[in-house]
């Protein structure tokens, strides 16, 4: 034991002495996620907002596609972050009642990335990206909203009208929907 | 002959260590692999016995490493854990008797161990790690963990890196972690700052494995996809403003009949109740011989660091983590895990930076860009509870702008820590603010 403190002792020997009173330290989630913001490019289209801005674990993203079927829409969606981040994937859920094969009517999302292909490499710029794809791509094949996921499989035209009147805050199937436009 | 042969079985005056005969042979003799300068006898002996140990968890893996430590020579050892012993734990947590469910399991225990081992004095604390401060964790000399959260690892980790004062020889901790998966399991020695740490080391950890979300939602195919059903989608949409408890028998038979409702439609057998609360609380069989091997393992290298006695893994710049594999045959691998030097816990410890308190967030910033320690142009600031400056995204800048005129005492104590990003560095720099006046 001794012979490693002498190890250390010449390590450090350049490096200033840290004394003082113990204070409250920085987190590992809090500096994980302070890096993923200042790489986040959030574009024209996307928006974040922090209730409360000395939390950073949670926040809001505010998605307003500028071009495929949910155009003219705005989607918001919460972030949860534990202190287990970037272990843990971060909480994503839509926050309104919206039509769409992947996203289901409590706002559950269906993104790989957000559960099972999950890796600590990813950032929220790779979860944010993956939101945004889902509104210009929606995916029939990995429904989540099965109603939804048949509309757009067997009648992309007609799903794309249903998306329309939902967003404007109509029914589809005997489902009311939120209204999200602009 | 016969003298002998009663002494051992009466603790006689003969050998008045009869128990400790092997344990003796070893510290009163150097070996092939003791360091040249260690001491043989009297002084390796009052080192182990003397030597404050720390045991945090008291289930699986801390039966085994209670038991192991004191029949190691350990005399003062303390042990930590919030739990309570639960039947399920009864089939390998040794130490606990049926009579004792619903105790804490440090307590029960410690006491069971005092018991067993005359001399050993074992003391317990039921409650979380995190209800402690450095101060309480400075006493020990070593600290073993037999845990099962990672987030519990990381926490005891990056308090003990902390901890670390270069004028203080004795405020370096070595923590010693097992872990046990299954057939699976892992000993590890970390020397906080000198070695690769519990953050460094994050991703040896296998995630939880997860399914789809769309494949529970719609095209379940094993009973465990409708149990993961009903606890994540079942559960928010009908009992959204009740918390799940894990513990709660209710709440678990209310997924149960559920999952098993689900199950039924798409004629999927074998819900049951145990598989359900095996899948809500994410367990994984533990496997008793495994806790065994692992944890004699841990106490193996903490009996040898206290005792100075034999080479031991983690010192520094050899290997440090030891794999155990039983599931196909018997396989170990034993390597160096390297420090990284982006770690975000021990890549960058806090430097001191002294500062006028009198001058403003923005002053300071500017400052940062000039100093030569920094050189720092577009800083993010914050501290543990506040958001000092944000230079994206823009919500968040704009939120944090009128920080900027404030007074740095204003904003900040006197010593505390602040994390520093900046786009042209791929890690954070943390800085203890030192004001000079």
């Amino acid at each position: 034991m001794l012979k490693i403190w002498s190890m250390k002792q010449k390590q450090q020997q350049d490096e200033s002495a840290a004394t003082g009173p113990k204070k409250k330290k920085v987190t590992a989630a809090q500096l994980r996620v302070q890096k993923d913001l200042s790489e986040l490019s959030l574009g024209s289209t996307m928006k974040t907002n922090f209730p409360n801005p000395d939390d950073i674990l949670n926040f809001t993203l505010t998605i307003e596609p500028d071009e495929g079927m949910y155009k003219g829409g705005r989607f918001n969606f919460s972030f949860a972050i534990n202190q287990n981040f970037p272990h843990d994937p971060p909480k994503v859920k839509c926050t309104q009642k919206i039509y769409h094969p992947n996203i289901d009517l409590e706002g559950n999302v269906c993104l790989n990335i957000l559960r099972e292909d999950w890796k600590p490499v990813l950032n929220l710029n790779a979860v944010i990206v993956g939101l945004q794809f889902l509104f210009l791509e929606p995916n029939a094949s990995d429904p989540l909203n099965k109603e939804a996921a048949e509309d757009l499989k067997s009648n992309r035209e007609g799903f794309k009208r249903n998306v329309r009147s939902a967003m404007g805050g109509g029914s589809v199937k005997g489902q009311s929907y939120e209204r999200v436009l602009k | 002959m016969a003298e002998d042969a009663e002494s051992i079985l009466t603790n006689g005056p003969y050998n008045s260590r009869p128990r400790w005969k092997y344990l003796d042979n070893i510290l009163n003799r150097p070996g092939p692999f003791t360091d040249p300068d260690w001491v043989c006898g009297e002084p390796a002996l009052e080192g182990l016995s003397r030597a404050k140990i720390l045991v945090i968890g008291a289930g699986g893996l801390g039966c085994e490493i209670l038991k192991n430590l004191a029949l190691s020579g350990f005399k003062d050892i303390h042990v930590i854990d919030m739990d309570t012993i639960d039947v399920s734990n009864l089939n390998r947590q040794f130490l606990f008797r049926h009579a004792d469910v619903g105790k804490f399991k440090a307590e029960v225990a410690a006491r069971f161990v005092e018991k067993r081992v005359k001399g050993v004095k074992i003391t317990p604390y039921c409650g979380k790690i995190q209800d402690k401060d450095d101060d309480y964790y400075m006493q020990f000399a070593m600290i073993v963990c037999g845990l099962d959260s990672i987030e519990a690892r990381r926490w005891i980790n990056a308090t003990l890196v902390g901890m670390v004062d270069e004028n203080d020889p004795d405020s370096m901790k070595p923590l010693i972690d097992g872990g046990t998966e299954g057939f699976k399991g892992q000993a590890r020695v970390i020397f906080p700052t000198m070695t690769s740490c519990i953050e460094c080391q994050l991703d040896m950890h296998a995630p939880r494995a997860a399914v789809p979300l769309c494949t529970l939602a719609t095209i379940p195919r094993q009973p465990q996809h409708c149990i993961e059903w009903a606890h994540i989608i079942a559960w928010e949409e009908e009992r959204k403003d009740i918390t799940l408890d894990n513990d709660d028998p209710e709440h678990i038979t209310w997924l149960y009949q559920k999952a098993l409702k689900r199950a039924q439609e798409f004629n999927i057998p074998g819900v049951t109740y145990s598989m359900t609360q095996g899948v809500v609380k994410n367990i994984i069989p533990a496997i008793a011989s495994t806790n065994a091997i692992v944890a004699a393992s841990c106490c193996n290298e903490a009996f040898k660091i206290a005792s100075n006695t034999n080479p031991f893994l983690g010192f520094p710049g050899t290997d440090n983590y030891m794999m155990y594999t039983g599931d196909v045959s018997v396989y170990t691998y034993t390597f160096q895990h390297v420090k990284k030097a982006d770690c975000p816990v021990c890549g960058n410890l806090a430097k001191d930076l002294q500062v006028n308190s009198n001058s403003t967030l923005q002053e300071f910033i500017e400052s940062l860009a000039e100093r030569p320690e920094a050189q720092l142009k577009k800083p993010t600031i914050r501290t543990e509870a506040k958001s000092l400056y944000y230079q994206s995204p823009p919500t968040l800048e704009k939120q944090t702008r009128p920080n900027l005129s404030k007074k740095l005492y204003e904003l900040v104590s006197d010593g505390e820590e602040i994390a520093i990003q900046d786009p042209a560095f791929q890690i954070a720099f943390k800085f203890k603010l030192v004001f000079e006046n």
